[in-house]
């Protein structure tokens, strides 16, 4: 009997596998789809670092066979920033969670989007803090049960897209695990992007956070995706609302402006022009 | 025709934070990442117009913790980098701190020491960080830390902490203090090719054999940069030779602490530097650091004068602490004095190496460093 390899395997760390993520889990999909678009844009991968913070996605970087870094609570984003800075051959993507990104990480995240550092940016946003047990986060709808929301959860969550599209992101979308197609295609349109680029994954999390809150299987969750999803490719961002209803989808922000790579990069030569004085 | 400056040889007369940002171009660094802090901001504003000459790049970062962060990841990308700050983004900086232990990440983190705790005394000198270099993050680790008392040290002993970081994978702190930082003096930089530059160890095996963890006999392991086809893991999780985390496994805890905490206790004697000073025949022992040690050199000389056999030992090596030569020094005197601008640090060291010798401690906490007559009184009180 022969051993039955993955496609992508050749992206994958198959001593890594089987992953920690659990049954109904959206992470497995987002790692697929990420590849699929590596291997469709037939990238240099040895050009390609995969940076993640804390938390189950967290673990993605050590999944990708490329170079990649888990760094501590928050930071994926300063990291990655001082090794795409550092070497502007690289292509350095973050993918980390929700809690990650915009909790401990928040202060990183808008400020790399305001520089419009040349980065690129996939958050799984599953809604809680799965790895600790179910803590509520920045994303946790209103209302909603977690460990730490015994009551119902009293704090508005972050409009992710909103919120990038605010900082100065170049390019923004959010999909959810259910458009394995669009979200593909997103990821590839996003790795040819200059500039601060972020899609948002709304992925299930049906062990920690939908068993809480009546979707208690993965399927249930990606029920609620299918049947609340709406598609609205280019409308503002600020109405991309998340509710038991509607899930709005799409394609929000894709402009142009100077990146913070190209402008520092103008900056050194002009200096060197001046001090070098070589013509 | 402009000269392209990479490192400015000949005399000058330049301030401590000044050096020590063109100690760090001369080393090589090409990466700075900070955030205003007094009494440090001197050395990022050199940076933000040196950098961009020799073709660097320097980035504000939005705090400490990111600034620290991107440190790490440009260290990674391959290039020499470092950040300076003062206590209070020294405190931030701590967690990745512990990163850059975890991931063996060459990398330099100067420390221009304000009055504490929290925000403290912004403007006035002291020497209350000490431990906080040797503790202050979480988990056990050794730590290389260097303490400069000259302006032409700030220069120095930058340089060194490069080469110490780069050979042993490691965050070197060079712990200054605000008026080592902000002082005016002269100083002589070398002519470029007599500055000795140390690289980290490259892979000598192709990627599909090299283990990013996999240490040499000097217990270091050779270090692929990003982009460099080696596609390697490396996580702050507890790891094994490959990178992967072992996070169940006891073994691999203890091994891996073992190492990163070995590799500079067993080359400890290749990494501590002392400088004795009239300590032949010495009855008395001062043990002094940065701004401090220049108090103490003052009071021995002036103890001398008198007829007082008394002597200075100068730490430059803070961490790893100099457990040898304290304590073969101290065998040989009748007492040891130890002036520190703090309430009490490295002289719990000197106590632990000092054994029965008796050791006199001044403190000072406040603007000024220690008058040499205090540190004289002390001198003559175990005389």
């Amino acid at each position: 009997m022969s051993e039955e390899l993955h496609p992508l395997e050749r992206f994958l760390r198959h001593e890594m596998i089987p992953h920690i993520w659990c049954e109904g889990c959206g992470n497995g999909v987002i790692l697929n789809c990420f590849v699929r678009a590596l291997e469709e844009m037939k990238i240099d991968v040895n050009k390609v670092v995969v940076v993640s913070g804390i938390g189950c996605i967290g673990r993605l970087s050590g999944y990708t066979n490329t170079d990649s870094y888990h760094t501590t609570h928050g930071r994926a984003i300063a990291f990655a920033t001082g090794a795409r800075l550092a070497n502007p051959e690289l292509k350095v993507v973050v993918i980390s969670g929700d809690g990650d990104l915009f909790a401990i990480g928040g202060n990183h995240f808008i400020h790399a989007a305001r520089r419009n550092v040349d980065i690129q940016v996939i958050c799984a946003n599953n809604f809680n803090y799965g790895m600790t047990g179910g803590q509520y986060g920045p994303t946790t709808p209103l209302d909603a049960w977690t460990t730490t929301t015994p009551y119902g959860n009293i704090e508005h969550p972050f409009n992710l897209v909103h919120l990038a599209s605010a900082s100065g992101a170049v390019y923004v979308a959010r999909w959810t695990t259910l458009h394995v197609r669009r979200l593909t295609e997103s990821i590839k349109k996003m790795l040819q992007k200059t500039g601060f680029s972020f899609i948002e994954v709304i992925t299930p999390c049906p062990e920690i956070y939908g068993r809480r809150n009546k979707m208690a299987t993965g399927m249930e969750m990606m029920n609620w995706f299918k049947t609340a999803s709406e598609i609205r490719n280019h409308s503002d961002p600020a109405k991309a609302e998340i509710t038991p209803e509607k899930i709005v989808v799409g394609e929000f922000i894709d402009i142009e402006k100077p990146t913070y790579d190209y402008l520092l990069r103008q900056m050194i030569n002009r200096v060197q022009e001046k001090v070098g004085g070589e013509k | 025709m402009a000269q392209k400056r990479t490192v400015l040889s000949g005399r000058h007369f330049m301030q401590g934070d000044i050096a020590c940002a063109e100690g760090a171009i001369a080393a090589g660094c090409r990466f700075f990442a900070g955030y205003p802090i007094t009494p440090a901001t001197e050395i990022a504003e050199r940076m933000a117009e040196r950098l961009p000459e020799v073709g660097g790049v320097y980035v504000q970062m939005e705090d400490e913790l990111g600034s620290m962060a991107a440190v790490i990841g440009a260290s990674y990308a391959g290039v020499k980098s470092m950040t300076a700050t003062s206590g209070p983004g020294f405190s931030l900086m701590q967690e990745n701190i512990g990163l850059a232990v975890m991931t063996e990440t060459p990398c330099v983190v100067v420390n221009v020491m304000r009055g504490g705790p929290s925000t403290g005394q912004p403007t006035k000198s002291g020497q209350q960080d000490v431990m906080q270099t040797r503790w202050g993050s979480h988990g056990d680790y050794e730590i290389i830390a260097l303490a400069p008392s000259s302006v032409q040290e700030m220069f120095d002993l930058t340089i060194e902490a490069f080469n110490l970081s780069e050979i042993y994978r490691i965050p070197v702190i060079v712990l200054a203090d605000e008026i080592v930082g902000h002082m005016w003096e002269r100083i002589a930089i070398p002519p470029e090719n007599t500055i000795r530059l140390v690289n980290r160890k490259k892979p000598r095996v192709p990627p599909e054999k090299y283990a990013p963890f996999m240490p040499d006999k000097d217990l270091v392991p050779p270090m692929a940069s990003f982009g460099e086809g080696y596609r390697f893991y490396a996580t702050g999780l507890t790891h094994d030779e490959t990178g992967y985390p072992q996070t169940d496994s006891a073994e691999a805890q203890e091994e891996l602490v073992k190492r990163l905490c070995d590799k500079i206790r067993k080359n400890a004697e290749k990494i501590v530097k002392v400088s004795a000073h009239m300590l032949e025949d010495a009855e008395v022992m001062v043990v002094a650091y940065g701004t401090t040690s220049r108090s103490a050199m003052s009071a021995v000389r002036k103890a001398r004068e008198e007829g007082l056999r008394v002597g200075l030992l100068r730490l430059v090596t803070l961490w790893p602490f100099p457990d040898k030569e304290v304590s073969k020094l101290a065998k040989r005197v009748r007492a040891l004095v130890v002036p520190e601008m703090n309430y009490g640090q490295i002289v719990r060291e000197v106590e632990r190496v000092a054994k029965e010798t008796p050791v006199v401690f001044i403190p000072k906490l406040g603007e000024e460093p220690h008058r040499p007559t205090e540190i004289l009184n002390a001198i003559r009180s175990v005389l």
